[in-house]
Formats: C-alpha cells, sequence, structure tokens
C-alpha cells in the first residue's frame, strides 16, 4: 500500500470518520498536568502543541513551539486500562432456596473502541497482552470481546521521550504489524513566533483501515516526503533517552536470582506497585469475591494486582516474597527474563513508564544492566579460576571440583 | 496492632444461617464521632443494614439501648482514660466480634501526639491540656492515647481517618456472612492508579504519603491533585527510610517529614518508628 500525505485536518476527518463507523474514540489529551488518554469528541482535543519531559521519578508538560498534534510519546497509563480494565466484574450470584446459588445474567455490552495515538511501544504491547489473553487454551472472553472490536490508529515516534528505550526492545521508534492505520507526524520547528502545523504520512496495516482512506483526503506521498520521514523515524531511533542491551540478559538474569546487587533497588523501592499497573504489559489480578448485606448475593471482581504486594505470593502460611529485594527482582526478572519461556517475547516494549512513574525513580534499564555486568564479571572470573593453568596444563581447581 | 488475618474470618458459625439478627452496637471512646457519621451516612445502606441486625446500642443515631451481649460491636475511639481502659474490658465481656473502626480506635489517632510531646520524645498531656483547656487542672486524663488493640482482643480493624463507607458495609457484610473481608494492605498506589489519577509525587514534585500507606480510600486526595495524608496508616511494608529520601529529594525539610508522620496514625508502628528515628538524628 502506497503512503499517502494527509494535512492537519484530515484528523478530524479521520475522528468523524471513525464516530460513523460506531467507535468510542479514545486519545492523548491534556488532563492534571498530564497527558492522558480518554474519550474525546473531536480532534481539537487533542494536546495540540505540548509535549513532556521525562526523567526517572519526574514527568512535566510542557509547551512545543509548534501546533504537533503527537509531540510526545506515552502518559501514565497504557491501553490496558481500556483493554485489562482496573476492575471488572466477572459474575454475579443469588442464593437459592436449597441453600445454593445460581449464577445471575451478568451479559454487558463491551465498548468497540478506536484507540488513536497509539505509539509503537504500546502496539506492540498490545500483541504482548494478546498472548497473555488469547495465546493460550484459556481465553480471555472480556478481553478477546475488547479487541476484537478495537481499531487501531498508530503513531510512529520521531521525538522519543527522555526514559524511551523502545529501539533496545526492538519495538519502535516505527511501528512495524498491529495497526489498522499509521501516521508519521511531520512538523517544522516555529519560525518567527509562527506555530507550523503538522501534515502526516499515512500508511495502512489492515483491511478496516483501508476502508476509511476515502473519507480521509490527502493525497500519494512524494518519494522525497516517505524519504523524510523514514529519516526521521531512523534519526529518533538514535536518540533514545535510555538503553538496554538484551543480549544474553535473561541468561544473566536466570543466573543472578542471589546476586547481592538487588540489594541496591531494594534499599529504594517503597513496594507502592506503581511500575507494574502502568507498564502496558503487566497482567497480574486480584480475584476478590464478596457478599452483600443480606447474605442473599455474592459478586466476584477481578481487579489489577501487582508482583510488589504481599498478596499476590500469599499461599497457605504467607507470603512466599516477603523481601522487598524478592518482589522487586520477580518484576524485573519476569518483565526481562522469565516472560521469554512463558510466553516467548520479552515482557518489555522499552516504553519507560516503569521509570518515569516510579515515585522512588527507580530505573529498570540501569538496575538491569548492573545485575547483567555483575554476572558477567562473575562469570569472568569463573572461567579465569578453571582456565588451563601453564604448568600443569590443568584448571586451578577443574569445573568438578570447585562445583 | 491487631494481626490483619482476624478471628472473624474464621468465624464457623456464620449469623446468616442461624435465621436469629445479629445485634449490633457501636461505641464511642476518645474520637471525633466522624467514624459514626460514615456509619449514618450510608443513608442507601442503612435500611438493609436495620434489616439485618438489631441495631441494639447506637448513640449517635438513638438514645434508646439494649443491653448486652451484643454480636457485633463496632468501636471508635482510642483510649484516654482509665475509666476508658476498663470500660473497653467490659465491651469486649459483652462483645462476640469486636471491630475496631478508624484511625483512633486502631492506632490512637490524632490524640495520640501526646505520647511523643514530652521533653524526652516520651508522653506528656500537660503542654497540650494547657493549650486547649481553660482548667486543665479537672482533667482526669491517662498521659498516652492508645489504640483499642493495645487493651482487649480486636477481631478486625478498620482504617481511615475517617474509615471508608464501603470498606465499612465489606466489613459488616463479612462478619455477618462469616467470611473475610476484603480489605486490602496494600499500598495506596495500587488504588490510584486503578482510579486513574495522574501521580503528583511524579507529574507535580508534591510528596504524597501514598508510597506507605494503606489502600481503602479510592486514592481522595490524589484525584484532587494532593498528596497523600496517610489517613489509612502504614500499608503492610512500607519503606519509610525510601520515602524520606524521597521526600527529601522533592524539598522537604526533616520537620516536615516529621510533621508528614505525625498525624492521625503517628502511634502506628511503622509512621512511629520512622519519627522516633528522625527526631533521634536530625541536629
Ligand atoms: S517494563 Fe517498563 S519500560 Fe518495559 S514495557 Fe513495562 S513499563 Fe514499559
Ligand atoms: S512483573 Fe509482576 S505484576 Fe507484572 S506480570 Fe510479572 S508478576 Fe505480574
Ligand atoms: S520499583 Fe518503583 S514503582 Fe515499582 S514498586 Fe518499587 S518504588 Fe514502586
Ligand atoms: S499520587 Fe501518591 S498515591 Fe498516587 S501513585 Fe503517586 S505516590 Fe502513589
Amino acid at each position: 500500500m502506497a503512503v499517502r500525505r494527509l494535512e492537519a485536518a484530515a484528523l478530524d476527518a479521520l475522528f468523524g470518520a471513525l464516530r460513523r463507523r460506531g467507535y468510542t474514540l479514545v486519545g492523548p489529551t491534556l488532563h492534571d498536568g498530564a497527558i492522558v488518554y480518554d474519550e474525546l469528541d473531536g480532534a481539537d482535543q487533542l494536546p495540540i502543541g505540548w509535549t513532556e519531559v521525562q526523567d526517572a521519578g519526574h514527568y512535566r508538560v510542557v509547551r512545543r513551539d509548534d501546533d504537533a498534534r503527537f509531540g510526545y510519546t506515552v502518559g501514565p497509563y497504557a491501553w490496558k486500562r481500556y483493554l485489562h480494565p482496573p476492575a471488572l466484574r466477572l459474575w454475579r450470584a443469588e442464593r437459592d432456596a436449597e441453600g445454593g446459588f445460581e449464577l445471575l445474567d451478568d451479559a454487558h455490552e463491551v465498548p468497540r473502541y478506536a484507540f488513536v495515538g497509539v505509539r509503537p511501544c504500546d502496539v506492540a504491547a498490545i500483541a504482548i497482552q494478546d498472548r497473555v489473553f488469547m495465546g493460550g487454551a484459556h481465553v480471555d472472553h472480556d478481553y478477546q470481546a475488547r479487541r476484537a472490536g478495537a481499531f487501531i490508529v498508530a503513531v510512529n515516534c520521531t521525538e522519543p521521550g527522555g526514559t524511551c528505550f523502545c529501539a533496545s526492545m526492538d519495538t519502535g521508534p516505527k511501528a512495524r504489524a498491529g495497526y489498522d492505520l499509521l501516521l508519521t507526524e511531520i512538523v517544522e520547528p516555529g519560525r518567527n513566533g509562527q506555530r507550523a502545523e503538522p501534515v502526516y504520512l499515512l500508511e495502512v496495516g489492515s483491511e478496516r483501515g483501508e476502508e476509511l482512506l476515502s473519507e480521509l483526503g490527502g493525497r500519494p506521498a512524494r518519494d522525497d516526503e516517505v524519504a523524510e520521514g523514514e529519516r526521521r523515524l531512523a534519526e529518533a531511533a538514535d536518540k533514545m533517552g535510555r538503553t538496554l542491551d538484551t543480549h544474553g540478559l535473561a541468561d544473566a538474569l536466570r543466573r543472578s536470582l542471589d546476586n547481592s546487587r538487588w540489594d541496591e533497588p531494594a534499599a529504594r523501592c517503597l513496594a507502592c506497585g506503581n511500575c507494574t499497573l502502568a507498564c502496558p504489559t503487566c497482567f497480574c489480578n486480584t480475584v476478590e469475591d464478596t457478599t452483600d448485606l443480606t447474605g442473599a448475593f455474592a459478586e466476584r471482581t477481578r481487579r489489577w494486582d501487582s508482583c510488589f504486594t504481599h498478596d499476590l505470593s500469599y499461599i497457605h502460611g504467607g507470603p512466599v516474597r516477603v523481601s522487598l529485594k524478592s518482589r522487586y527482582r520477580q518484576w524485573a526478572t519476569h518483565k526481562l527474563g522469565t516472560w521469554m519461556e512463558q510466553f516467548g517475547t520479552s515482557g518489555c516494549v522499552g516504553c519507560g513508564r516503569c521509570i518515569t512513574w516510579c515515585p522512588a525513580a527507580i530505573d529498570l534499564t540501569e538496575e538491569v544492566a548492573a545485575i547483567a555486568a555483575s554476572a558477567q564479571a562473575r562469570a569472568t572470573r569463573r572461567q579465569a579460576r578453571v582456565a588451563p593453568s601453564p604448568e600443569t596444563g590443568k584448571g586451578v581447581g577443574d569445573a568438578a571440583t570447585t562445583r | 496492632m491487631a494481626p490483619l488475618v482476624s478471628a472473624v474470618s474464621r468465624t464457623a458459625d456464620p449469623f446468616v444461617r442461624t435465621g436469629k439478627r445479629p445485634t449490633l452496637a457501636v461505641w464511642k471512646f476518645a474520637s471525633c464521632d466522624g467514624c459514626q457519621l460514615t456509619l449514618l451516612d450510608c443513608e442507601d445502606e442503612l435500611l438493609a443494614v436495620a434489616g439485618q441486625v438489631d441495631v441494639a446500642y447506637f448513640l449517635e443515631a438513638s438514645s434508646a439501648t439494649v443491653e448486652g451481649p451484643y454480636d457485633v460491636s463496632l468501636v471508635e475511639g482510642s483510649i484516654t482514660t482509665a475509666h476508658d481502659a476498663k470500660r473497653i474490658r467490659e465491651i469486649r465481656e459483652m462483645s462476640g466480634k469486636l471491630v475496631t473502626i478508624g484511625a483512633c480506635a486502631t492506632a490512637g489517632g490524632i490524640q495520640a501526639l501526646r505520647n511523643f510531646a514530652g521533653p524526652d520524645g516520651g508522653p506528656d498531656v500537660s503542654a497540650y491540656a494547657a493549650a486547649v483547656y481553660a482548667h486543665p487542672e479537672i482533667l482526669d486524663t491517662l498521659p498516652t492515647s492508645t489504640p483499642i488493640s493495645e487493651h482487649v482482643f480486636v477481631d478486625f480493624e478498620l482504617r481511615g481517618c475517617p474509615i471508608d463507607k464501603h470498606q465499612l458495609l465489606e466489613v459488616v457484610s463479612a462478619t455477618l456472612a462469616g467470611r473475610k473481608p476484603q480489605i486490602p494492605n496494600y499500598s495506596l498506589c495500587l488504588e490510584c492508579k486503578r482510579s486513574g489519577a495522574v501521580c503528583v509525587m511524579v507529574a507535580h514534585g508534591q510528596p504524597c504519603l501514598g508510597p506507605a500507606t494503606q489502600a481503602g480510600c479510592g486514592a481522595i486526595c490524589p484525584n484532587f491533585s494532593r498528596g497523600c495524608y496517610g489517613c489509612f496508616g502504614p500499608h503492610e511494608g512500607p519503606n519509610m527510610p525510601a520515602l524520606g529520601d524521597r521526600f527529601a529529594e522533592l524539598g522537604v525539610d526533616a520537620d516536615g517529614w516529621l510533621r508528614a508522620l505525625r498525624t492521625y496514625n503517628a502511634y502506628a508502628g511503622p509512621f512511629r518508628k520512622e519519627a522516633d528515628h528522625v527526631e533521634r538524628t536530625r541536629s
């Protein structure tokens, strides 16, 4: 499919076209000092001319000198808020005359969302949650229904944020698949107080997306315009706020469960769980059964949970992960290590949310790099110990004796 | 504080199956009545409560009283007089389940500030009494304000200053059904993130006690762009020194950190220990 070039006004047309098809539009908007996702009426509610500064434990919105519609990266909440809501009633039941109970019809309409402004890391995160909730033998029906209805307008990132490292995780700054439409925003810096209007390169990723095209206007993009988009995205890959060397990382983490370096994040970690709830791929839930005052009705509710709570690892007798060290380690090793064995991908897409929204300013990339370096140093030391000595031709203590 | 997984959760004979309407009593000790008001505030649900239990003793709502014993006692307030120390034992004697409601009953309340008011950081009520009352000499009060659990066995402790209405209904429903109340012990931040609030620490640089505070209120303050004041007391395992460091990085000095810790839950273990430490170590 050829790339098309659109004017900024095409976003209004896009919102209109999606609305006419019955979608509930959700996109980024300014709220309480942050760019969050919310239901939008029109493209004028996008954070026009805003961007943000992100660092570990730090986030501030600031003005831009142009009228970019997508001149920022990701905010505190991922799209999982809509696909995997923070609280969901699973069923209701009523006590029956025989002392048993009967399930009540609890069918509810699942909203059909159009997500506008999904960043490449988040497109990848949705694909990861697809595997978690739909990839195995037991499909999560609520997620499946929400997901099937969702229309995804992705937006590539020409300006990565301070905690972004999607280039390291191979999920961005350009989205590869998993969208219906894909935009690249091109905006020139404002001059002499004149704020520049952005233009867009549009790529189509699905039939649903294709079907909308005729309503969006624009024209086929020229080769030089396409090349300019590619150039900006290639540059963006080198401008990531963070990097993470993933080579051999899962293995290094597996060999580092007893590494004393975990003590450092553990000393700072507040066990607040913000990292896991902000993370677009974390899926842990708690399931709560309650009865009402009369004792005649019961219901079961699922809520977002976190491996930083005691309850998540509670088994008979008490929680398994009591120390902060064990909980921080669980989080980091699951995201970047054991997730591979479990779902065949990394559990991290490099969106940087866990770094930015950690109130203790703990940087996952920094902690994990330190652990990996320490594991590497340990391996090197061990190798030196078992290397053949020039005199005897045997290791100082060969493998059999040093085990 | 009493263990959070309490005898309530192990009730073998839930009231609902015995067929008789359990009796409920509501007791007041040193407190502001705010938690009892929360019960009165359950307007829509009060009829259901009244339908399920005999409210046998609740002076805030009615002057009519029925003599004990009571199946369930809700206790508001802390112990600040010798007379109350005796009274709570009598109430325990005539109560099947005893549930404390609110920060006063569960942690001593704001009035527990007297527990640290002495020149050596120990209990002393004289300065406060002189500041508040025209004739402090007529007061007959203990030098301390202590939680109910320091005096008698408590079946369940409901946190909050004041308590949350939904949590109260949940504890009453659970107690009647003989099941464990679904009252989480984890950090407020989980509720904050679930509610969709923007983190005030990260986005506004505002100090917030949420990362050390137990969930329960639904993150009211962060949803109004304010940091958490810690009304629900310390969560299951707060890292107080680390949060103190973070407050310092946000520009809060030792006095400010001390003030943040010494409010409604000043006497609750982790808050108290951290405050003691700050007081000992600051110059
Ligand atoms: S682990 Fe952190 S950077 Fe990776 S996907 Fe989750 S929130 Fe984003
Ligand atoms: S990192 Fe923790 S919260 Fe996230 S999915 Fe893994 S165990 Fe669950
Ligand atoms: S790493 Fe940060 S966000 Fe995660 S639980 Fe610890 S303090 Fe909270
Ligand atoms: S505002 Fe406070 S309670 Fe909410 S996430 Fe931030 S630190 Fe936690």
